[in-house]
């Protein structure tokens, strides 16, 4: 599968700036730096969105225009926690007002396939449309359903993003379950000291995925694959030994492993294993001090390597041992929460 | 043309009208609709608004599901239908099989977050953490995907009232293309104030029993359930004990692309579902046997999915009704119940009843069936389920 474009929107404002100077936060929390969207959207229909809506579509608009395609073939997208601030509104006022003189509007944006409803309405575009929300596996489900819509020849290219947004009520919720360091010196410390909690994080990344080379393709996703509650670290490395194996790669071919090392001592416990036993002396990168963890945060990884292929270079500030170079195939290995285990493989067109 | 077939195995339901198949079975035999005043659910619209509530507590749920009272409603009501859609396909070494559990539903666990805000909201310190860690529709699926030992596989769909057929769309396409053995593929949701107060803000509720496709209908009634059908390859097939129910011989999933709620005048997504399931089937309007309608009964609804049928079987006019006048509208299970509902169909030859149906729609030229028929040949029934976002998909099941 070829990604013949890719389009974020990121706590960083561009791969270009990651390469310079990617933003540095102070503290646990990372937001999305919106672009001007009346330049993408009718400001009318703009004002009617939400925040999280805002950045999928654009984000989807952005990737179709960097495609080239004006109609894809199907829509599909990716999200945990779906249209969480309208779901928050609509809850609120539910129970302040005991269930009285309540207004749709919140409700009605708050199911989770209203950013794919959304693209589909402002393009017209009557094709495929699904969404898929499973918790860290979202953005993958989603791949995974574009990759079998390819393969049934139900699509010749398919717009594939993956959303979550982080909202004051789930960074103050998931901080009270412990998900977040209580104090951090700015967001590049994050590996410094291994402690519990992470950094709070979010985004948006589209993907014109197609079966067929373009000629002007970011890279070519040529394995994806994912294991869910493995079950410990020797598990996971039989696991991730067993897909290498299995397509065939071998680890002298892989040029830089993009790991979805977060900062918490016990997620980052299995990277640690599986970087001495499988990915020993390998060029490695770490990717969430730019993102911030959240369920959807491989998409981000997918989105930063597509980009490292394409102009062939590894930003100084993903790098994280071995030497700066131009890629050919890149291996990402993410997971979340040691329930949802992601792994791709891709390499330069 | 669906080459090469995905076969269906087995099935398990619990609606408002049962909790298995041989009770909803029985309830649509009888013409008894399962929607009345609520008794699980704590809401002010208690008494104002009729639902198709499950008849049982979460206590009652959870003996049976074989999990904790204090998870969701939602994966209790899963766990029981997926069970028994086991069970029906009586295959032994699941775990063997490269087995996949793809369910769908559009609030996860809405019921324990709702009561955590009644807490949590203004008082952020406030609300036990316990009762929002199934808030994530994902997390229901992973529930019952830990229940029964899956790992090859999970997907959640929230396509919101299409999730279901979606579910199963994507577990045949998993299937046809050797990625899978089985799929267990449907739907969940149970009764929640948060969806109750939503559908009762647009005023598409009906304060009365529902009566999809009259010219007088009123709105919809919530209802709660779920639905799965186990899905099988052609190689599995062969090594069962007993023959499968039938086939999944055409699946299309369209996009309305008019309006975030509201459906298009003309069905346009309606029309493009059903049109692309018959083609994918390589069946003509005219060999369906019966359309289960997404049937919900409301204006909108009704008109928009009543056109696009005139428009594509206009002079083949199969045997049609909403099931939904039985069961309530179950959103995220509505799918799923209805292909189990189809299957049986099939299976025995039925064709349910559009309960109280007085005044047939002006504008169309076809009422939908009033009584229960049975030993109809039925050799093909399609299913429509349509939800907000213009997310419209149809399923076409086929006798072997």
């Amino acid at each position: 599968m070829y990604l013949q474009a890719a389009a974020g929107i990121s706590p960083q404002p561009s791969f270009e700036q990651i390469c310079s100077s990617p933003v540095v936060y102070p503290g646990n929390r990372l937001s999305c730096i919106e672009p001007d969207y009346t330049r993408r959207i009718d400001p009318r229909m703009i004002r009617r969105m939400s925040r999280i809506i805002r950045m999928g579509v654009a984000a989807a608009l952005d990737c179709l225009k960097a495609s080239g395609i004006g109609m894809p073939d199907a829509i599909i997208t990716g999200t945990a926690y779906g249209c969480l601030k309208d779901t928050e509104v609509f809850l609120s006022k539910m129970v302040e007002n005991k269930e009285d003189l309540l207004t749709p509007t919140a409700f009605i944006q708050s199911t989770h396939n209203t950013i794919g409803a959304q693209i589909a309405l402002l393009l017209k575009c009557h094709n495929y449309n699904n969404t898929l929300v499973q918790r860290g596996f979202s953005f993958e489900s989603a791949l995974l359903d574009a990759i079998s819509l390819l393969e049934d020849r139900e699509a010749k290219n398919v717009l594939v993003g993956g959303i979550d947004e982080l909202t004051d009520t789930s960074f103050a919720l998931l901080s009270r379950f412990g998900s977040y360091r209580r104090s951090l010196a700015d967001s590049t410390s994050l590996y410094e000291e291994q402690d519990r909690g992470t950094i709070a994080g979010e985004g948006a990344a589209f993907f014109l995925v197609s079966g067929e080379p373009s000629g002007n393709d970011y890279a070519k996703l040529e394995e994806i694959d994912t294991f869910y509650k493995p079950g410990g670290a020797n598990r996971t490395e039989a696991y991730i030994r067993d897909f290498l194996t299995a397509h065939g790669i071998r680890m002298e071919e892989i040029d830089l492993v993009i790991t979805g090392r977060n900062g918490n001592a016990k997620d980052d416990a299995v990277y640690e294993q599986i970087e001495r036993a499988v990915f020993k002396d390998k060029a490695t990168a770490r990717f969430k001090h730019l993102c911030g963890e959240y369920p959807t945060a491989s998409s981000f990884a997918l989105w930063l390597a597509a980009h490292c292929l394409k102009e062939k270079k590894t930003p100084a500030g993903i790098l994280w041992s071995g030497m700066e170079a131009a890629p050919r195939r890149i291996l990402i290995y993410n997971h979340y929460q040691n329930t949802h285990h992601a792994l791709y493989l891709l390499s330069a067109c | 043309m669906m080459k090469p077939p995905v076969f269906i195995a087995g099935i398990g339901v619990i609606s408002a009208i049962g909790n298995n198949v041989a009770e909803n079975l029985a309830a649509l035999g009888k013409e008894a609709a399962g929607i009345g005043e609520m008794t699980n659910l704590h809401s002010v619209h208690r008494r104002k608004l009729p639902v198709a509530e499950v008849k049982m507590s979460n206590e009652a749920l959870a003996a049976i599901a074989g999990l904790p009272v204090e998870v969701t409603r939602t994966a209790l009501l899963s766990a029981i239908a997926v069970k028994e859609a086991l069970q029906s396909a009586a295959i032994e070494n699941i775990r063997d099989l490269r087995t996949g559990f793809i369910s769908a539903n559009t609030v996860g666990g809405m019921d324990k977050t709702e009561s955590f805000f009644e807490e949590f909201s203004g008082h952020p310190q406030k609300g036990r953490l316990r009762d929002v860690v199934y808030h994530e529709c994902g997390a229901v699926t992973e529930l019952v995907a830990d229940k029964i030992g899956i790992k090859n596989h999970i997907a959640t769909v929230n396509t919101a009232c299409s999730s279901s057929s979606n579910a199963i769309f994507m577990g045949a396409r998993l299937i046809r293309q050797n990625r899978l053995d089985l799929v267990i593929a449907g739907g969940t949701d149970a009764l929640t104030r948060f969806t109750l107060n939503g559908f009762n803000t647009l005023m598409i509720v009906d304060r009365q029993y529902c009566q999809p496709f009259d010219e007088n209908r009123r709105g919809l009634n919530l209802g709660e359930g779920a639905g799965y059908l186990v899905l099988v390859s052609d190689k599995i097939a062969a090594m069962l004990k007993q023959s499968p129910l039938c086939v999944l011989s055409g699946a299309c999933n369209a996009n309305d692309a008019y309006h975030q709620t509201a459906s298009s005048p003309g069905g346009t997504g309606s029309y493009l579902a059903m049109k692309g399931a018959l083609e994918r089937s390589g069946l003509q309007p005219r060999d369906i046997d019966y359309i289960n309608l997404h049937g919900t009964g409301t204006q909108n609804n009704d008109i928009a999915e009543g056109t696009a049928i005139k428009l594509l079987f206009d002079g083949h006019y199969p045997p049609m009704s909403s099931t939904k006048s039985f069961t309530g509208h179950t959103l995220g299970a509505s799918g799923g119940i209805e292909a189990v509902f189809s299957v049986l169909s099939l299976q025995y030859g039925l064709i349910y009843p559009n309960l109280r149906l007085e005044t047939p729609m002006k504008d169309l030229p076809f009422v939908p069936e009033k009584h229960f028929r049975k030993g109809v040949p039925v050799r093909h029934v399609l299913s429509n389920s349509f939800g907000f976002g213009g997310n419209c998909s149809s399923l076409i099941f086929s006798k072997l």
